[in-house]
């Protein structure tokens, strides 16, 4: 129901763009999934190569040649004994019932009843064949493209907003669907009865088959016409729509501010504009697009008279013509008017569906994470002694985020990374785990260059527990089990009691076999984060890289996590970004970062004495000096 | 149904001129045959040209009738169902407007958006199909069989048999399709949240190299969603081909039948030919009979999910006989104040609180989270109701003043920022849009928003993305206390508002604030300690009761949960010892 495909005008006005604009809302899709981003600067859809996606499609239909060769002998099939059925009704009209037989009416009877019913199973057969190859080759995109966003590297994500990537998935693959599903076998079809049937009447009487489709360029005409404004229209609508939506939308999810504010007045008159806005336009579209079927259907009936007319003529003048043929000419233009009508519709709709193909292709054609070097080191345990020497790094070109890091951590110490918001703490992080590659400089492990190393082996000797913990919809006891796939329920218990988990745990009703919805929102932040770092226990690393860990819990919950996190620290190689200083007195080194430099390195004791960055930033956590500052209060108060 | 009706009712005039148009398109349609029965009979028959040319001339000026019935009757549908949905879209979108927080909570801002996008789209496609289609199937359906029997009552018996076994096939195929198509949808959004959670945690997932682990997921959420589908597919594709079947037998059956009967005399040959046109439009009849129900059966989900919120009750609604406070000085008494979130006071989040706090104090509040700092704040401008007990605001119970008023006194700065699109100007400017540049500038600098906002290209005329996406979150939220601040209130919340703040532009905000806002009463909750230390009160949160109050001092002495707070954060204190 909440798909917005359903915005979809049922009628011919219909164009591949249109569902896209919808989402194109001025603002683009909301963050963190929903409905899909605006793709901007990509009115109108057409796929850039129509024929190599094509092929790109058909390649994956490969493997199902032989259902796909079985469904295009059906439709040959069918429209043949189509033809020759209605030319049947005509002959019987014509012979045995005109000069009335009743063993040939019979016999053309039961043979009409055959073909009919071998039509109707051929049919059954032909859209079950194609929902099957379209259902397997969708299927298989879907999960090529799962697969390769496994294999992405860190930045493509950091680039392409989830809802973007989510679009894909879903829109972009599901119109390759329908189009594999029916617009293909139906353009197919269509391509064939019309050029069948069309011969056919060629070869039954000429001048009807010219009373046919003496209307067919006013169709045509008027057809070409309508669409065009309806176009037009109906992207006025989707434009207007698209405002409206995006009010609603975002004045719905800050309607907490709109009460605290009183505002609701002032954002109800902006909305009635809009909405009043929308309905001319609403109408006009409406109309427009609505307007081809009547249209379509009186010049099917014009057609209708003009061919009874001319055969009627034919008739009385003398010329060969009878009322079967009559008859049989009735149901043939009606047979070659639809699918033309509909040809251009499919058509549509079968690029649309080229064009998500094509997206669908680029983000399978993105470059994977890079692979690992030939040979690649597999350590199978390792000390944790970790350098980092003179390394840079920029995310773009030109705009260098680090600058010569220098920094040695050995095996069972605690460095801690402090600095403004953007220094470049987490980037240190991220090309630690190779989420991202340097620029220049060294980073080892154990004495081995990061690059001579299995990017699995290294990533399964590090540990991360990050300031928003990601949970996924789940038991507790699995999200646990994430950090290790093959632990025992007793020692996912051992790492949550280790964690300070388990009390709470053991009071949700349904304890470890609780369901998280939701990405966890069911739990406080302070009990997810403890679920984070029972996983990171589980999963038992050498090294461990706490990223705000505790920023966004409050700071009673915080010692109940300190608690758990020294637990977790013990024994390892930790790098610890923080906020909060007063977690991180007792690293071993404390480096200071800001503009991508590390300013200042030390101890909490020495780089307070030194008076430096440090200081200042640690006494304004804590307010000048703790001693005047109590003499304040208290002859304050006094 | 009832309230559709009346939606309807102001434009009834084209809700009844909509299917008398149709009538007319849909009639014309029907006599065609008729017509051609009887230009073949004595037309031709008779070899009478001027017969055959004025009959000729007839059908297609009927037919030139037909579209103007056919257009008009789309026009006057159109017409209706977007004004309809106009109307019920406005009434819904203000519906959702005077709903307080707790009727927020209940719905859940997704499912409101739903609500008032797709949910009215697809009544008002339903309104528009109904009133085309809803006339024209039944007319064109039942009309050819009506027709048939003109012709030859015996022989239209077929027509009632075909159509009987058209809408027994339609039924049963649909009613046995619609729980597949629920499982395929169910199977849809399985393989959507693996994605999305795989997408959200990509950190995650890469962190701890679980890549196989999730396509493995995915692929297994992947062939159930292919196999529901193919499954439910399955059934939908037999229609058409049974429907074929259906016609087409027909077809065979009338021609031998009627062959008996043209031997009889009692048929003409050309009045087969009508019987197949009208079998053709009954079929077609029959389909669009079919897509109506289905979409239909869709919308009154639609229209049921509207009208749930048409049908909730607003808690909080302005006074009777609202009292104004005479000279306001921003006091605030808590007296006894319970709350709870559910009907019954179970789980009691708020339990007997009360305390005073004097205009122009500075009030801290501490609390673990989940301890219920952000509902007792939110009982102070109404946004909720108290359980039991009452606020007095200004010494006058706040159930007693407007809620324009209250609130206009009472600022809070929300947990979670919200900004909308528009420029910083517009965001900050939103809640006193008469404000002049130099208060903007003011309430900013208040902030310490100003500086970060003038160093943009743009200054306050940069424009900020949907929901504030193109500042960081820090900035964020002193851009929502500058937004606060220019309210100029007399109260001013603070619901851990500088959580996304550095500490050193926290201290110069609440040094700010002391200075430029001295006699506005400031309650600000927070985590940190230093960021309520200087505060008049300070108030300790637990399990929803006050554990402990008073000025840091008093508390250091007092309180040991205080203590307890105030060595988590300085490791016993060691700190001080420099």
């Amino acid at each position: 129901m909440s798909d917005p495909r359903e915005n979809r005008p049922p009628h011919v006005g219909g164009r591949p763009d249109e569902k896209k604009e919808h989402n194109q809302m001025p603002m683009g899709g909301r963050p963190g999934g929903g409905p899909p981003g605006g793709r901007p600067g990509m009115p109108i859809e057409k796929p850039k190569d129509a024929k190599k996606t094509f092929h790109r499609l058909i390649s994956y239909m490969k493997p199902f040649w032989f259902q796909l060769v079985i469904a295009i002998l059906s439709i040959i099939i069918i429209t043949a004994g189509n033809l020759v059925a209605i030319k049947m009704i005509g002959d019987t009209l014509d012979t045995h019932i005109a000069n009335f037989d009743p063993a040939g009416l019979l016999r053309a009877c039961l043979i009409m009843l055959a073909i009919y019913g071998m039509n109707s199973f051929l049919t059954w057969l032909q859209s079950y064949l194609m929902l099957w190859v379209g259902q397997e080759v969708v299927a298989k995109i879907r999960g090529e493209l799962a697969d390769k966003f496994q294999k992405l590297p860190l930045k493509y994500f950091d680039q392409n907003s989830a809802g973007d990537l989510m679009s894909r998935v879903t829109n972009d693959v599901d119109s390759i669907s329908t189009s594999l599903n029916t617009s293909i076998s139906q353009v197919f079809q269509s391509a064939i009865s019309v050029i069948s049937t069309l011969a056919f009447m060629l070869y039954l009487s000429i001048p009807l088959t010219i009373a046919s489709v003496v209307c067919i360029p006013l169709m045509f005409f008027l057809t070409r016409f309508i669409a065009g404004k309806s176009r037009k229209f109906y992207k006025e609508k989707q434009d207007k729509l698209g405002r409206l939506n995006g009010h609603i939308e975002e004045y719905i999810s800050g309607q907490k501010v709109v009460k605290v504010f009183c505002k609701e007045d002032d954002v109800k008159k902006e909305f009635a504009v809009l909405n009043d806005d929308l309905l001319g336009v609403g109408i006009k579209a409406e109309i427009f697009s609505g307007v081809i079927g009547p249209i379509m259907g009186t010049i099917n009936n014009i057609t209708y008279a003009i061919i009874v007319v001319t055969g009627g003529l034919m008739m009385i003048y003398g010329f060969p013509m009878t009322l079967g043929t009559i008859s049989n000419f009735i149901i043939y233009a009606k047979q070659i008017t639809r699918p033309i009508n509909e040809l251009a519709n499919q058509i549509n709709s079968m690029m649309s569906a080229f064009a998500g193909a094509e997206r669908v292709f680029e983000v399978l054609d993105v470059e994977d994470e890079p692979e690992d070097v030939k040979d690649a080191v597999i350590l199978k345990d390792i000390r944790g002694d970790v350098v980092l020497e003179g390394v840079n790094f920029a995310y773009e070109p030109g705009r260098p985020i680090l600058k010569n890091i220098n920094l040695y951590a050995n095996a069972g110490q605690t460095i801690a990374l402090v600095g403004p918001t953007g220094a470049g703490k987490t980037t240190i992080i991220n090309l630690l785990t190779r989420f991202y590659d340097i620029e220049s400089g060294k980073i080892t492990i154990d004495g081995v260059d990061l690059y001579d190393l299995q990017k699995a082996n290294l990533r399964s000797h590090i540990g991360i527990v990050l300031q928003d913990t990601y949970l996924f919809t789940s038991t507790i006891k699995e999200n646990i089990r994430y950090g290790r796939l093959d632990a025992t329920d007793a020692e996912i218990k051992e790492a949550a009691k280790l964690a300070n988990a388990h009390e709470f745990i053991k009071h949700i009703p349904k304890g470890y076999d609780s369901v998280l919805a939701d990405g966890g929102s069911n739990l406080s932040h302070g009990q997810r984060q403890m679920i984070a770092i029972a996983r990171a226990i589980l999963a038992n690393p050498s090294i461990l890289i706490l990223d705000e860990a505790t920023s966004s819990v409050d700071t009673q919950t915080e010692a109940k996590i300190q608690g758990a996190m020294n637990n977790l620290m013990k024994g390892r190689t930790n790098f610890v970004i923080a906020h909060r200083l007063s977690t991180i007195k007792d690293a071993d080194l404390i480096a200071v970062i800001n503009g991508g430099e590390i300013i200042e390195r030390g101890t909490h004791n020495t780089l307070m004495e030194k008076q430096g960055f440090y200081y200042n930033l640690y006494s304004s956590q804590f307010d000048e000096d703790g001693h005047s500052n109590m003499k304040k209060i208290q002859g304050e108060s006094e | 149904m009832k309230v559709i009706l009346e939606y309807l009712k102001p434009y009834r005039l084209f809700v009844v001129l909509a299917p008398m148009f149709m009538v007319l398109e849909a009639g014309i349609e029907l006599l065609l045959p008729k017509i051609m029965t009887k230009m073949i009979e004595y037309g031709v028959g008779n070899g009478d040209i001027g017969y055959v040319a004025k009959m000729g001339t007839t059908m297609v000026l009927l037919s030139l009738v037909g579209i103007m019935g056919g257009v008009l009757c789309l026009a006057c549908a159109a017409k209706v169902s977007q004004t309809v949905g106009r109307d019920l879209r406005k009434d819904l979108f203000t519906k959702i407007q005077s709903f307080s927080f707790r009727n927020i909570d209940t719905f859940q801002t997704p499912s409101l958006i739903t609500r008032l996008t797709n949910d009215i789209t697809q009544i008002q496609m339903v309104i528009l199909m109904s009133l085309r289609m809803l006339i024209r199937a039944p007319i064109l359906c039942f009309g050819s069989i009506i027709m048939a029997f003109t012709i030859d009552a015996k022989m239209a018996i077929i027509f009632v048999v075909a159509f009987a076994l058209l809408m027994l096939v339609t039924a049963v195929i649909m009613k046995q399709a619609a729980p597949r198509f629920m499982r395929v949808q169910n199977k849809l959004d399985a393989v959507n949240t693996v994605m999305r959670e795989c997408l959200a945690g990509i950190r995650v997932v890469k962190a701890f190299m679980r890549n196989e682990y999730e396509i493995e997921k995915f692929s297994n959420a992947n062939d159930e969603y292919k196999e529901a589908s193919i499954g439910a597919f399955r059934l939908v594709l037999m229609i058409m081909p049974l429907m074929m079947i259906i016609l087409n037998g027909s077809l065979v059956v009338i021609l031998w039948v009627g062959g008996y009967a043209v031997d009889a005399g009692t048929l003409q040959v050309q009045s087969i030919i009508a019987f197949n046109t009208y079998l053709i439009q009954m079929l077609m009849a029959v389909m669009m009979l079919a897509m109506v129900f289905l979409s239909m059966s869709r919308a009154k989900v639609s229209f049921e999910r509207v009208l749930e919120i048409f049908a909730e009750e607003v808690d909080i609604q302005n006074p009777k006989n609202p009292v104004t406070a005479e000279g306001s000085d921003g006091s605030i008494v808590f007296e006894n104040v319970s709350f709870s979130y559910g009907e019954n006071s179970e789980n009691s989040i708020l339990e007997n609180i009360s305390f005073t706090i004097k205009g122009g104090e500075t009030i801290g509040i501490l609390g673990e989270t989940g301890s219920g700092k952000s509902t007792l704040v939110n009982l102070i401008p109404r946004l909720y109701d108290v359980t039991a007990g009452r606020i007095l605001v200004d010494g006058i119970d706040v159930k007693n003043q407007t809620l324009e008023e209250l609130r206009k006194k009472v600022s809070v700065v929300l947990q979670e920022t919200i900004l909308f699109s528009g420029s910083i100007r517009s965001n900050i400017k939103w809640g006193n849009p008469d404000a002049t540049d130099e208060e903007m500038y003011e309430a900013a600098k208040a902030a310490k928003a100003h500086e970060f906002i003038m160093g943009f290209p743009e200054g306050y005329d940069t424009h900020l993305g949907q929901r504030g996406v193109n500042v960081s979150g820090g900035q964020k939220q002193r851009i929502s206390i500058a937004r606060a601040l220019l309210q100029k209130p007399e109260i001013i919340i603070f619901d851990d508002s500088t959580s996304a703040v550095d500490a050193i532009t926290e201290k110069n905000i609440r040094d700010s604030l002391q200075t430029a806002h001295k006699n506005t009463t400031k309650i600000i909750i927070a985590q940190r300690i230093a960021s309520v230390k200087d505060a008049d009160q300070i108030i300790v949160l637990k399990d929803g009761k006050i554990n402990a109050i008073g000025c840091h001092n008093v508390l250091m002495s007092t309180s040991e949960e205080y203590q307890a707070i105030f060595d988590s954060q300085t490791k016993k204190g060691v700190i001080f010892h420099e």
